[in-house]
């Protein structure tokens, strides 16, 4: 594939065009969601799911690690979340911020012990603490809940000082949620064009290559790894607001599962849209196979297993792949497309 | 004093001695072969020199600074940029994108989150630059697995130049090279025989002994041989293992 020059300009932005019409449609969804048969809750859990993917991306698809108990740190930042509302202090951003750290903490000592490793051992150990940090949440009934969960965790006010916003409404809270996707996104963007989003691509390709270029590779894989968690922890945070709750389940092998097969099916592995792409599809699925069948995942899991074998860039490969062949007879042209993703590789 | 000094260095995995009391000095400007049969640890060697392995015993001086044992990432730092025989690239980075990421300047931003490399245009121009002096500037979109063998074997070299070291080791350059290919390396590196040290693992006699300053001979983990190309077609030992009968 060729590096054109409008990717480039696209990386070096800080908001893209497709980061616009993205926001722009999302925030039309609470004016057609019920019309069209699904709920506002859904926008909500659409939005933090993605964020919790791309973040889990800059591992997966960014690093190239294999992690698959990623679920720990979304189900960490949820604690986190609760806890600090419950024990320090009701505070929207403090609290934010405490689901942020400690599971940036959480992530950084599972790294101290997997960031030598690489491939299946990498992953078998990404799952191993996933299950520990699983199992200290059920067991731990006084600080957890256990299996009950940790309730009544409110959705506390956005304050700005001058002015306060109520996030109690699915709406306004939504509202709430896309904003924070929209600057997680741009930084998300920004780190993954960044010099150092670009040498964590290079160890993906050649861990030996830039170990002999001079990086420090286990420091690099490290850090990759623990932002990855701290921001999973950040949507599990928000995660908690959504659901006034937070459980153990998030935490389990199979929810970790879900986030590996959203960006997978989605793409992640080929574009930074692929996870956003993936998770869109997952809970579409969940909610309208679901109403018809209890079996929802077994079709999802075909879907899954067909993009494994047909199209293993996922969807989102796939468009991209269109959009090549496209780009290739209107080389000249100033097509929709083009504008949107500026050529080439969108990633 | 020479700015390579590796002293009495030993390297044994498990119960396998692969390297034994190995001497080298390299002054700065020298291109030093080395040659020998397959096995023989010259690869074992280039790697406790770059730091992939640590060697059991002995003493590795870069410029006088002790540098035995460091990691890979240190030595490369310190300025010993390296080639491997199976070429190890970036592949689905562009040419450009290759020696870009190994620049200094760019190794010295390596944890930058909050700039965007498109926005830098400086680094895309020096690892353009240095693409030319390989003879692929005209290919420095490509990627580094759509380019052919003999481009890939020049973008390993160009990778290593955008280090802008001071000590470039090449493990067999020209392997899986044809004649011409050869040729064009043999150019390359005649032009940067001077400028910098050259270390080369070469089991092409011809490219080695027309370029070299000295070789070493390496056996069965030892150095068996050594001297300018004219003495060594007169040790008795490389007459005997053919190594160096093509002259």
């Amino acid at each position: 594939m060729i590096a054109t020059p409008s990717n480039r300009s696209d990386s070096a932005r800080l908001v893209t065009p497709a980061m616009l019409v993205l926001w722009l449609v999302l925030a039309t969804v609470p004016l057609w969601i019920a019309r069209v048969g699904l709920y506002p809750y859904l926008g909500i859990e659409i939005l933090i799911w993605s964020l919790y993917a791309l973040a889990f991306n800059l591992v997966l698809g960014t690093a190239g690690l294999p992690s698959f108990g990623h679920g720990a740190y979304f189900g960490i930042g949820a604690y986190a979340f609760g806890l600090c509302q419950f024990n320090v202090v009701a505070n929207l951003w403090v609290c934010l911020i405490a689901a942020f750290v400690v599971a940036a903490l959480a992530g950084a000592v599972v790294a101290l012990f997997i960031s030598h490793r690489r491939g299946i051992y990498y992953a078998f150990m990404t799952i191993a603490f996933g299950q520990i940090f699983w199992t200290l949440a059920i067991k731990s009934h006084k600080v957890t809940g256990g299996e009950d969960g940790l309730l009544k965790i409110a959705r506390l006010p956005a304050d700005f000082g001058v002015a306060s916003f109520d996030l109690a409404d699915n709406i306004a809270f939504y509202y709430f949620v896309l904003i924070v996707f929209a600057l997680a996104v741009i930084g998300l963007w920004r780190l993954v064009h960044s010099p150092y989003g670009r040498v964590i691509a290079a160890i993906k390709q050649s861990e030996t290559r830039a170990a002999h270029l001079g990086y420090h590779v286990w420091l690099h894989k490290a850090s990759i790894f623990t932002l990855s968690a701290a921001i999973s922890g950040f949507a599990g945070g928000l995660f908690a607001m959504a659901q006034l709750a937070a459980f153990p389940d998030v935490m389990s092998l199979h929810q970790s599962g879900y986030v590996v097969m959203m960006t997978l099916v989605g793409g992640g592995l080929v574009s930074f849209w692929g996870p956003v792409v993936g998770v869109f599809l997952f809970l579409i699925a969940r909610d309208v196979i679901g109403a018809l069948t209890n079996a929802w995942m077994l079709y999802f899991g075909l879907l899954f297993i067909a993009i494994v074998l047909f199209r293993p860039e996922g969807v989102a490969g796939a468009v991209a792949a269109m959009f090549e062949k496209h780009s290739a007879i209107r080389r000249q042209g100033h097509s929709a497309m083009r504008l949107l993703f500026g050529g080439g590789r969108w990633r | 004093m020479a700015l390579i000094e590796v002293a009495g260095v030993h390297v044994r995995f498990g119960d396998r001695v692969v390297l034994e009391s190995i001497d080298l000095a390299v002054p700065e400007g020298e291109f030093h072969g080395l040659m020998g049969p397959n096995g023989a640890g010259k690869t074992t060697f280039f790697n406790v020199l770059t730091g992939r392995v640590k060697p059991s015993r002995g003493s590795i001086r870069l410029d006088g600074e002790d540098v035995t044992g460091l990691s890979s990432h240190r030595i490369a730092a310190k300025g010993v940029a390296r080639s491997f025989q199976i070429m190890t690239l970036f592949d689905d980075f562009s040419a450009r994108d290759n020696v870009m990421v190994g620049l200094p300047e760019f190794r010295a931003r390596g944890f930058d989150m909050r700039h965007a490399v498109a926005a830098d245009q400086g680094f895309a121009e020096t690892a353009s630059e240095v693409l030319m002096t390989v003879g692929l500037a005209d290919k420095r979109d490509v990627r580094a697995k759509d380019l052919s063998y003999g481009d890939r074997r020049a973008l390993e070299i160009a990778v290593a130049l955008g280090q802008r070291p001071r000590v470039l080791c090449l493990d067999e350059p020209t392997s899986g090279l044809g004649t011409d290919g050869v040729q064009r390396l043999a150019t390359l590196v005649g032009k940067l025989k001077g400028k910098l040290t050259i270390v080369a693992i070469e089991h092409d006699m011809e490219f080695l002994f027309s370029l070299a300053d000295r070789i070493s001979v390496i056996h069965w983990g030892q150095v068996v041989a050594r001297g300018a190309p004219d003495e060594l077609q007169q040790n008795e030992w490389v007459k005997r293992s053919n190594l160096g009968r093509f002259a």
